[in-house]
């Protein structure tokens, strides 16, 4: 067993810790929920907390691992949401079990999130920096507006589909639904969702999304990806295509996000695109770079506490958000200021100089 | 049809390299910026296991050569064979994949990867696993992983430096970071290798043992080496063939002693400054 | 003539964005930095002069120096907490502050007015101008907004091709270091800068509020964003390019919600931005910067 544990490498057990971590987290809840010890409003925040870890968790590929700053990750999200409800409505009469249901939902929108990734991604990826970043947030602004735009429908003839501003479409009549049912109304959102998602269900696709992220980051293509980040011209002249790990990273990415959209929205009876606003993504984004850009499991945790932290403090009502506000600058500043970084080099130094010492006093035995 | 247009005149090359191909041959080779020409006229032929130099004041233009040769920048005029073949249309990567590999003068490392990771990255195109199977860790993706880490170990050796692997790139000194860079350009399997001034900033002692180091690889890996530097010694200690670049024109070729002797390399060198280099 | 009265909403609209713009643009050019709180410190110029002419009954100019005063602190006053100490952190983190403080002062909007809208009573008080019998008209909102935004264009490139501050300004954004060596105290130049970006942000939310309206603590986010864009699309660190970013962004939005749909009008402005931006990757007037290898 020990030989076991020196043969792997530090890396691949901070992996172990990280997934041992969630699966920990999950099984407490699981059984403090059958003690029947959990609020209902804690309950509540189960599934949202998961799908928000898998959207830290996949931006975390495009900021942390590529290091291009996104700030529309949301749009995926939105695309996935919608998508995977239109899925699961028609799903409805033909598929019986709700998982079943729920796992196609996921995957259909975690495939067209990726598309949309596919798609957004050749012109974005062509910028850079800041120009890469406002790129990415018009085009979160501009699936939100197209998705309020959108009317779709399902009835025994198929899906129905109008767009206001194409033609004369003002409302969901635009359809000519023969009986049947909205599935998406326009700006009203989508309604009538069916409540698919369950925190087993989060926990899964956390899991899945944990299994992704990392082994691509400790693989040959996460390799490339992370050359491409550090240096650009070194990646090319070493052979590698930075427009192929470029857009492999946003891909993935997007597609993770989408299927987040999918868990949150079939958590919910409705939902309006607006909820997948440039706040959102920059929610999210403020989870990957408090976790620490590239690691997966601050994004995890950065995102579980920020997540809660709003609602545990309900009670101050209108002083939460400015709490948060609050909490957010300082912990910036206290992790990047020059002041703050002086001070832990110095306690880096101390804490060296002190393994120094124990190692110099060990060194007999280790050889 | 390449070959038939590639096949040199006899007297360019080293005696061991006639009638083969040569790695690489450019003609009239140039680039403009702005209206600034900054390399024209570049013409080289290197057989395939050769060593030359590329020597010339500060600002002759030798870094732009080796950007032109690796695509960074797209030449404006002429056109590079490599290995036979014409690398219009190829961008930096494709060079690359098609053999050439480089350092650079800044070094261009991964500073926070680790040491075995910087050669890992160079093993890239050598290794065949995909997306799907690093993923989900199928067996191909363990076969390749420990391939690759035999391979990064076994190149490491050349500069013993298997022992490093575990350190981040980043803190390594500065000549072992040059080491470093050559490892990792040699692990593209090039048949080409550019050292933009290898020999920077390293001591007398340390520069013999790359002189040595140099030699061997070539020796090895049986490829050509085109070095850009200014350690003289170090030139015409180990260099079969020598360009002297001035002001972007190619003044001087030769052998070493060619060049030693040769009264325009001597004026641009020390034509301008009484004090030398 | 629909078509022209189109064309002056949307050059009014666009001056608004345009004088935010240069805020951005002037703060990026020095600082290197997106400064997300921008949007915000128009809310707050705008809520100053709310409470000055609604409140305190003074008069509308008054409000308009009050706001400009208010917001020129604030913006000092956040340089020097929350961006000052991140000078040589990633710019991430100093993205990231910034969001914080937008979040900040918007909650602070939230809990002194409350989160119910604000009716925003005009500061300018002239009749708008009714030509060809009233087909075309001009209103004073817009005469006022652009001629306010010709001004402080041609204000700020005098200002910064000809004063001593102005030239310090532009060594600033060129190179900090060697600024410093040069003698320019750069701490006193950024504050500068923010000084009067904020103090433009305090004029475009009295004249943002003055034609639309309604006020709340969020009304500054979309504007802020559209001028962040506007500034990008005119090349990010340009102020011509802001100017002409603002207005362009302006008029596409007033045309695309007349002539094409109002849902879709944002998408048309984004739309527009994106395509500019794969044409020239550095904006209308931005440098192109090429790495050195």
């Amino acid at each position: 067993m020990q030989k076991l544990l020196k043969k792997i490498s530090p890396q691949t057990r901070s992996d172990f810790i990280t997934y041992g971590i969630v699966i920990a987290a999950f099984v407490i809840i699981q059984l403090l929920g059958a003690a029947g010890l959990l609020t209902s409003s804690f309950s509540g925040l189960l599934v949202p907390i998961c799908a928000y870890v898998v959207m830290a968790v996949s931006l975390n590929l495009t900021v942390g691992i590529l290091g291009e700053l996104s700030l529309g990750h949301a749009g995926f999200m939105s695309i996935g949401a919608f998508s995977g409800v239109v899925a699961a409505a028609t799903m409805e009469a033909t598929v019986a079990s709700p998982l079943l249901r729920m796992i196609f939902a996921m995957i259909i929108g975690g495939v067209i999130a990726g598309g949309a990734g596919f798609v957004i991604g050749i012109p974005v990826l062509r910028l850079r920096g800041d120009y890469l970043a406002i790129v990415t947030l018009a085009f979160g602004e501009i699936i939100k507006n197209i998705i309020n735009c959108i009317y779709i429908g399902y009835d025994a003839a198929g899906l129905h589909f109008a767009m206001a501003g194409l033609g004369d479409v003002q409302s969901a009549e635009a359809l000519g639904l023969q009986g049947g049912k909205v599935i998406i109304n326009g700006p009203v959102g989508a309604v009538g969702v069916q409540k698919l998602s369950t925190f087993p269900i989060g926990f899964a696709l956390v899991m899945l999304t944990l299994i992704v992220v990392l082994n691509i980051k400790r693989s040959r293509t996460g390799r490339a990806i992370m050359a491409v980040r550090d240096n650009r011209i070194a990646a090319e002249s070493v052979g590698i295509s930075i427009t192929r790990y470029k857009m492999t990273a946003f891909i993935i990415s997007a597609a993770l996000a989408g299927m987040a959209g999918v868990l949150f929205a079939m958590n919910y009876t409705s939902l309006i695109a607006g909820k997948f606003n440039i706040d959102t993504s920059i929610l999210v984004l403020v989870f990957v770079v408090l976790g620490g850009m590239g690691n997966i499991r601050g994004s995890i945790i950065a995102t579980v506490i920020l997540y809660m932290l709003p609602e545990m403090l309900r009670g101050f009502d209108n002083l939460r958000m400015l709490i948060y506000a609050i909490v957010l600058i300082i912990v910036m500043l206290f992790t990047n200021s020059d002041g703050a970084k002086q001070f832990r080099e110095k306690m880096k130094m101390k804490l060296e100089a002190k393994k120094k010492t124990k190692e110099t006093g060990k060194g007999g035995e280790a050889a | 049809m390449s070959e038939l247009v590639s096949l040199p005149p006899k007297a360019r090359l080293l005696e061991r390299d006639i009638g083969k191909i040569p790695v690489l041959e450019t003609h009239h080779l140039g680039i403009e910026f702005g209206g600034l020409k900054a390399v024209e006229e570049f013409e080289l032929i290197m057989g395939r296991t050769e060593i030359d130099g590329l020597i010339g004041p500060n600002g002759a233009g030798k870094t732009t050569v080796f950007n032109l040769l690796t695509k960074v920048y797209q030449p404006t005029h002429g056109t590079i064979l490599l290995n036979g073949k014409d690398t219009t249309g190829m961008d930096t990567a494709d060079i690359n994949r098609a053999g050439i590999a480089r350092t650079f003068q800044n070094i261009r490392l991964f500073g926070n990867q680790s040491v075995e990771d910087n050669v890992k990255i160079g093993l890239h195109n050598q290794m065949r696993s995909g997306l799907f199977s690093d993923i989900f860790r199928l067996p191909s993706f363990w076969k390749e992983e420990k391939k690759a880490h035999e391979t990064a170990m076994e190149l490491l050796s050349i500069f013993d430096m298997q022992h490093l692997a575990d350190h981040e790139a980043g803190s390594l000194p500065y000549g072992a970071q040059r080491r470093l860079e050559i490892v990792r350009a040699l692990a593209t399997s090039p048949s080409l290798l550019l050292l933009d001034e290898p020999a920077a900033g390293m001591n007398p002692s340390e520069t013999a043992e790359l002189m040595e180091n140099i030699r061997k690889i070539r020796d090895t890996f049986q490829i050509a080496i085109l070095l850009i530097e200014h350690d003289m010694n170090l030139v015409m200690g180990i260099c079969e063939g020598i360009v002297v670049l001035n002001y972007g024109k190619i003044i001087a070729k030769g052998t070493p002693a060619e060049i030693q002797a040769n009264p325009v390399v001597i004026e641009a060198y020390l034509g301008k400054k009484k004090e030398g280099e | 003539m629909t078509f022209l009265n189109y064309l002056i909403n949307g050059i009014s609209l666009g001056s608004v964005y345009a004088i935010i713009a240069l805020g951005y643009t002037m703060v990026y050019g020095i600082a290197k930095m997106l400064n997300f709180a921008h949007g915000d410190v128009i809310m707050i110029g705008a809520y100053i002069s709310f409470v000055v002419t609604s409140k305190l009954g003074l008069p509308g100019i008054v409000s308009v120096l009050a706001a400009m005063v208010v917001c020129t602190a604030l913006g000092i006053v956040i340089e020097r907490l929350a961006y000052k100490p991140l000078r040589s952190a990633p710019s991430l983190a100093v993205l990231i502050t910034a969001i914080g403080v937008s979040y900040f002062l918007q909650n602070t909007a939230l809990l002194i007015w409350g989160s119910a809208p604000k009716y925003f009573t005009s500061v300018i008080k002239f009749e708008s101008i009714k030509l060809f019998d009233g087909q075309l008209v001009i209103t004073s909102e817009a005469i006022v907004t652009i001629a306010a935004c010709i001004i402080i264009m041609i204000a700020l490139t005098l200002f910064t091709g000809k004063s001593k501050m102005g030239k310090a300004m532009r060594a600033v954004s060129e190179d900090k270091g060697a600024a410093q060596l040069m003698g320019i105290n750069v701490n006193t130049t950024i504050s500068m800068t923010f000084a009067i970006g904020s103090a433009l942000a305090a004029i475009a939310g009295i004249l943002l509020c003055s034609a639309y309206p309604t006020l709340m603590p969020t009304t500054g986010s979309m504007p802020g964003i559209k001028a962040f864009t506007a500034a990008v699309f005119g090349g990010i660190g340009s102020i011509p390019g802001a100017m002409i970013g603002g207005l362009l962004m302006g008029i596409i939005e007033i045309f695309a919600s007349a002539y094409m749909s109002t849902q879709l009008a944002n998408a048309v402005v984004f739309s527009v931005l994106i395509i500019v931006l794969l044409v020239k990757p550095t904006g209308l007037l931005g440098k192109k910067i090429s790495e050195k290898v």
